[in-house]
């Protein structure tokens, strides 16, 4: 694959959350708003640059029997990074974001993207690969928080979208909303690539 | 092959029940509960329901034709939805509200699912929860009493329905810390709500309560003509208001085998879930014994919610849970085949 394709495949084709749906549990509990849900994918999208670099590099130094150890400490030192800077300087969104941003370390599309493609492509893929990947989970968080901010509270990024007297639907940022959202849009995902198909 | 020796798989027997007719039976039987519900709670009552029923057949209509399916309005199911989900709205909610509610029921719990027989969930149940976690000032504070009653069906309350009261009475009661006066006054709406004319009004719907859920009595007449015509079957309903007024005798009082089970079946929406909701053919066991297990299993649901939970009724949600577990009661109680060994 070129090198544009392996950047551009995380957006829609490989979309990581409405294609491969790897990564839910971030997807479903920080959407509730536009600002959380871009903060959330941009973190991970450091983390999954960095690491996917990092393995890349070291893919051949590393046995493969200790691979996953090993991914999950360089995985882990980003992760720690994203967490110490965003405290520092987005502290509110730190606080939103809570236990979920720790939780990056676990977060299958990270390690994932490890075990399936740096560990066997060179230093410049791996780095198209993670970012075009961390942009597609970005892009998938901003669509459901999109989706739920306008719907359960009437504005998206504290802009008054839907008129004062639209009585909002608060089911759409509890959980039971996140489900039926991501489950709605994948539904969607999968239609328009039949479409495509014939 | 000559055209009388037809093979064909079961089943064998043939009979001129259709969907249609199933669908237009209930609907015949929920018309008595819905004139009481005009009747005890106004016109407000006739245009939640009316405007219900439509908005959920045009859902349907327009969620089939979107994704290129037969249209199948006309089979009553969509109708039904949206009278069950009306019957289960407080009758003060504004107009608006029931028709979101079953847009969401059809397009959300039903037309996605597959349509009518591959809907896990009761649609109009998962519209009523949709409204109730959206809107809950609406769903539980909308409340009126019927034109010649109270609200509670007693005169010391005009606050809360029959249910609410017995919630505010449990937590009086559990509750070490309040003073005696406290105490004795609830004691005494406990009494009253007991009291044989609190139960009479609660019998004949003189309450105030969701559109059609509060009059037993015409709720029964539906559920008869049902039984009678054998498009329900006795087992969830009996098994589900058995098991609540077993468990509400023995843990609704204070000490064990205190309550009083007669109040408990009489409020609050369980007649209406167990005869007409808890037996949708769609989301409920196929299997006799199954049914069994499933209506215990709403009824252990609803008297743990009612008792000890934080809402005052609990039969929606009971409802909803056990439709989950429909698939796996189906397949611990299928039946053994002739000849088959135990354990094979």
């Amino acid at each position: 694959m070129s090198a544009a394709g392996e950047f551009t495949k995380g957006f829609i084709k490989q979309n990581p959350v409405f294609r491969i749906v790897l990564g839910l549990c971030p997807t479903l509990a920080v959407t509730t708003s536009l600002k959380n849900g871009i903060g959330m994918g941009l973190a991970a999208t450091f983390v999954l640059v960095g690491s996917n670099v990092i393995v890349s590099l070291i893919r051949k130094a590393v046995p493969s029997r200790i691979r996953i150890p090993c991914y999950i400490v360089v995985i882990a030192s980003f992760v720690t990074v994203v967490d110490l800077v965003m405290a520092a300087y987005t502290p509110q969104l730190h606080k939103n974001l809570g236990i979920f941003i720790p939780l990056i370390v676990v977060n299958c599309i990270i390690l994932g993207r490890a075990e399936a493609f740096a560990s066997k492509n060179s230093v410049g893929m791996s780095f198209l690969d993670g970012l075009g990947m961390g942009l597609g989970f970005t892009f998938a968080l901003a669509i459901t928080a999109s989706v739920r901010e306008i719907i359960g509270t009437g504005k998206i990024w504290d802009l008054v979208v839907l008129g004062t007297k639209y009585n909002p639907v608060l089911l759409a940022v509890l959980s039971p909303g996140a489900f039926i959202t991501l489950g709605l849009l994948i539904g969607l995902f999968n239609l328009f690539e039949v479409r495509k198909e014939k | 092959m000559s055209a009388k020796l037809t093979v064909t798989p079961s089943p064998h027997i043939r009979d001129d029940l259709d969907i249609k007719k199933v669908m237009y039976a209930v609907v015949l039987a929920l018309i008595p509960s819905a004139i009481g519900g005009v009747y005890f709670f106004g016109l407000r009552a006739l245009v939640i329901i009316v405007a219900a029923s439509l908005a959920a057949i045009a859902t349907e209509a327009v969620c089939q034709k979107a994704i290129r399916r037969p249209v199948t309005i006309s089979d009553g199911s969509a109708l039904i939805t949206g009278i069950l989900l009306a019957f289960n709205l407080p009758p003060g909610v504004p107009y608006w509200l029931p028709v979101v509610g079953s847009v969401f029921a059809i397009a959300v719990a039903k037309i996605p699912f597959g349509g009518l027989g591959y809907n896990p969930l009761n649609p109009a149940l998962v519209g009523r929860a949709f409204l109730l976690a959206s809107w809950p000032v609406y769903m539980t504070t909308t409340w009126t009493a019927p034109s010649r009653g109270s609200l509670s069906g007693i005169s010391a309350i005009t606050t809360a329905t029959p249910l609410g009261v017995f919630k505010y009475v449990r937590h009086i009661l559990d509750n070490p810390s309040v003073g005696p006066d406290e105490i004795s006054r609830a004691n005494s709406y406990l009494a009253q709500l007991y009291s044989s004319a609190s139960l009479k009004n609660l019998f004949l719907g003189n309450v105030g309560g969701c559109i059609g859920e509060t009059s037993v009595i015409l709720l029964l007449i539906g559920a008869a003509y049902l039984l009678i015509k054998g498009i329900i079957c006795w087992r969830i309903p009996l098994s589900y208001i058995g098991t609540v007024a077993l468990l509400t005798w023995i843990l609704g009082g204070q000490g064990l085998f205190h309550g009083y089970p007669l109040f408990h079946v009489l409020s609050g929406g369980l007649v209406l879930g167990a005869f007409f909701m808890a037996t949708d053919m769609v989301t409920s066991p196929v299997t006799p014994k199954g049914k069994i297990i499933f209506g215990v299993g709403c009824g252990i649901l609803t008297s743990v919610i009612r008792l000890y939970g934080g809402y005052p009724e609990g039969v929606s949600y009971s409802i909803l849970i056990m439709n989950i577990t429909v698939p796996l009661i189906d397949r611990y109680t299928r039946p053994r085949k002739l000849g088959e060994v135990k354990g094979s």
